[in-house]
């Protein structure tokens, strides 16, 4: 069974060093707007939710990639772009449904979650647990999570309404 | 240029002529003052005129960021705002954290020097390069959550960071704050009012640049061994990552150095209906970090139906339905005990329109106690309050939290600050703080330290400026007694010096529980690149506080206002385990102004700014 990156929202503090750690992977430098890992914050539901590929087993990234640039890492099954292949269509981060797939102004090319080889570096630098590197068969974490948000801003909005 | 830390850049706004320029960043001056507010108070004391009126134009606004700003070591949110302050015609160094300040690294910019007047209200829109002025006529008067939407909004991107007032700012409340990521403040000394008086309602920035780092590999060492320090030392790991902040209420409590009903007492019944510990068990929601915090002291409530409609107050229902932030230690002890309140719901409701409004929560909570000892001296009568002000009294909180931020009723004179208000009732024995500014949540005839960083400190009374509580109450690094003077003078300077150097680093005040400047150096040096040794980085601080002291000379203040008020020196502590304590300031003040190089009135020598580079 592969890794996947399985993150726990509850434990998100939203300090954003998941988001430093992997942009210093990307371009050697701290840069927020070239991660890969994408923190939201619902601020009013005191929420933070870090998100990144799931490095989906059905990847509409690679079925979108015209050209065949991304390809499985057969030791992590990452679904990783190869640069030299890419043309920076775009194709992939409109297909993906999740939104994490990105394209990187400064290369022109798509960029996107490699899971570090093995060793996610957001992993490494998350201070409270809240992004873990675990075998999993599936993300449904990620359904649950979604419909506790959904039902807590639902009553924010109707506990507005009615007041 | 720069091999890193830095960006090298220094945008400029010139709001009467609108005029946006950007400029290189006098590396001399940053590798003598490294960034945030020393770098600030340098160029604000080449460029302004420290007579100026603080609510004029040629007041000028520096929002300055740091060389640590933006990386990923554990607490680099930091950003500065050096002004002259509006509460108190001093230099003033607000500091925040949240999101904004590495925001404006990532657009390319170390500071934002902001000038002039604008003719009609107005905020700033910077995205990298791009950089506006736009119309504010439609966001005038709006409070700061509102604002944060809407300028979040209007610049078409989710990742925008705002930093903005609220009413209280635009009403020229003298102790209004500037508040980003809605809930956290570059909170004290009115930086507010200044940023109302230029008709500069909010700024927005969106950077997508990085800040890169001069020595990568030692960067990295350091960095980790710095947030390992942090996870395992018990303050930084433990106690504020538990309890937020206000896991100081019962530790200062219980230490008879708690100000209770604006100074008159040093204990509070009831002190831990208000502590981080009761905060955790029945109202906290989550833990909030800033950009790149390991520790995550932020606190986020939210109060229980049942609790939601306890309030007279009607303005503004779903605000008490939402998770807001807060309450911190220092405002659960402004609004709370030195109002004699403790109740818990009131404090999360009062802290949160203080956010909400953008008003500094210690100096609205510390005027309302002396608003409260008028009261019930009998000095304002209910006639003038327009209701009940006595100690205690929770719905005259709520109810006043408004008033003030609007300027009604009597909020008009709370909005003034404890020192004008209690003038003009002809009881300024009643003022309690220095230079103007009222006294955070520790009583220095308990804490002998406290009251000589008090009366010393360049933006009047302030707890971030030498928090000598660390040594005196919490044993850190060693425990010193709070009751005696002696060694105080020592401490009280190096706390001081010290503390510059961090704020001028972008770092947080907070790490300094678990590191000190030994474990600092490497970081400040691995990200610019310049090899500082640990006591050149402590110069830096003890320059840095020399030309905050010059400025002020030069602004009119003098070693005569390094004092504090009466009730300190000369009313002992009538209870509790600190009876009969007074602060002995007279005993400090000669041997700090000797280890200061100092002349006995207070006044740098020639020799020691010399020494400094400031000659």
């Amino acid at each position: 069974m592969a890794k996947s990156l399985r993150i726990i929202p509850e434990k998100c503090t939203g300090c954003m060093q998941c988001e430093l750690a992997c942009s210093w992977v990307q371009t050697g430098m701290f840069q927020p707007s070239r991660s890969l890992i994408r923190v939201n914050v619902f601020d009013e539901q005191a929420s933070y939710a870090p998100y990144t590929c799931f490095q989906c087993d059905e990847a509409w990234c690679m079925t979108a990639c015209p050209v065949n640039a991304i390809s499985v890492n057969e030791s992590t099954g990452a679904k990783v772009v190869g640069d030299s292949n890419c043309v920076g269509c775009g194709l992939c981060t409109i297909a993906c449904p999740f939104g994490t797939v990105f394209y990187n102004p400064d290369t022109q090319k798509a960029f996107k979650c490699d899971l570090c080889d093995g060793n996610p570096a957001c992993v490494v630098a998350c201070p409270t647990g809240a992004i873990e590197y675990t075998e999993s068969e599936s993300a449904d974490w990620l359904g649950g999570w979604a419909e506790k948000v959904n039902s807590s801003y639902v009553a924010s909005i109707e506990g507005g309404e009615t007041a | 240029m720069t091999n890193g830390g830095w960006k090298g850049t220094i945008l400029r706004i010139n709001l009467t002529n609108g005029q946006i320029s950007k400029e290189p960043l006098n590396m001399d001056w940053a590798k003598a003052f490294v960034g945030g507010r020393g770098l600030a108070a340098k160029y604000l004391y080449e460029e302004m005129d420290p007579k100026a009126d603080a609510l004029s134009p040629e007041n000028k606004m520096i929002f300055a960021t740091g060389p640590m700003t933006g990386t990923n070591a554990s607490t680099s949110s930091r950003y500065m705002v050096v002004t002259k302050g509006a509460l108190t015609n001093a230099i003033t160094t607000s500091n925040s954290g949240g999101h904004w300040g590495p925001e404006l690294k990532f657009a390319g910019y170390d500071m934002l020097i902001v000038e002039g007047q604008a003719p009609t209200p107005s905020y700033i829109s910077i995205c990298n390069d791009d950089v506006r002025i736009c119309s504010a006529e439609h966001i005038w008067g709006k409070t700061v959550w509102e604002t944060d939407d809407i300028v979040r909004e209007e610049s078409g991107q989710h990742d925008t960071v705002v930093t903005c007032i609220g009413p209280a700012g635009e009403n020229l409340v003298r102790f209004a704050a500037i508040v980003n990521d809605r809930h956290r403040a570059a909170g004290r000394s009115g930086v507010g009012a200044v940023m109302g008086s230029k008709n500069l309602k909010a700024i927005a920035v969106r950077g997508t640049g990085g800040v890169p780092v001069a020595n990568p590999e030692k960067f990295m060492s350091s960095m980790w061994a710095m947030k390992n320090k942090l996870t395992e030392h018990p303050v930084t790991g433990e106690g504020l990552a538990a309890y937020g902040t206000a896991v100081l209420v019962n530790i200062i409590n219980e230490s008879g150095a708690m100000p209770t009903n604006n100074h008159q007492a040093s204990q509070m019944d009831g002190a831990d209906n208000i502590s981080g510990e009761t905060l955790t068990d029945t109202r906290l929601v989550a833990n909030k970090a800033c950009f790149s915090c390991t520790i995550a002291c932020g606190r986020v409530s939210q109060l229980p139906g049942e609790a939601q409609d306890k309030f007279t107050v009607t303005t503004r229902p779903h605000n008490w339905k939402i998770a807001v932030e807060g309450p911190e230690y220092e405002n659960a002890w402004a609004m709370g005990a030195d109002c004699g309140i403790n109740d818990l719901d009131a404090l999360i409701k009062a802290n949160a329109l203080c956010n909400e409004l953008g008003m500094d929560p210690i100096s609205f909570g510390a005027t309302l106690a002396a608003a409260m000892e008028l009261y019930e001296s009998g000095a304002v009568s209910e006639e003038i309050t327009g209701m009940q002000l006595n100690f205690g009294n929770s719905d005259a909180l709520i109810a006043m939290t408004e008033q003030a931020a609007y300027r009604e009723g009597f909020g008009d004179e709370l909005a003034e600050g404890s020192k004008r208000m209690t003038a003009k009732f002809n009881k300024p024995e009643f003022f309690m703080g220095v230079r103007g500014q009222e006294f955070p949540a520790y009583d220095a005839r308990a804490i002998q330290g406290m009251g000589l960083g008090y009366a010393t400190s360049n933006r009047g009374a302030c707890h971030l400026k030498s928090y000598t509580v660390a040594p005196e109450i919490l044993g850190i690094p060693e425990k010193m007694d709070p009751g005696v003077t002696e060694g105080k003078a020592e401490i009280t300077k190096i706390f001081q010096d010290a503390t510059c150097t961090v704020d001028a680093s972008g770092l947080c005040l907070f790490l300094t529980f678990g590191v000190g400047l030994e474990e600092m150096q490497p970081q400040i040096e691995a990200v610019t690149g310049i090899p500082y040794t640990v006591s050149e980085l402590l110069e830096v601080g003890e320059r840095v506080w020399n030309i905050e002291r010059m400025w002020n000379q030069r602004a009119g203040f003098s070693g005569k206002d390094d004092t504090l008020p009466k009730r300190l020196l000369e009313e002992p502590i009538p209870d509790g385990p600190t009876k009969g304590e007074v602060n002995r300031l007279g005993e400090m003040l000669p041997e700090y102004y000797k280890l200061r190089g100092w002349d006995s009135e207070g006044e740098p020598t020639k020799e020691k700014l010399a020494s400094l580079g400031l000659g």
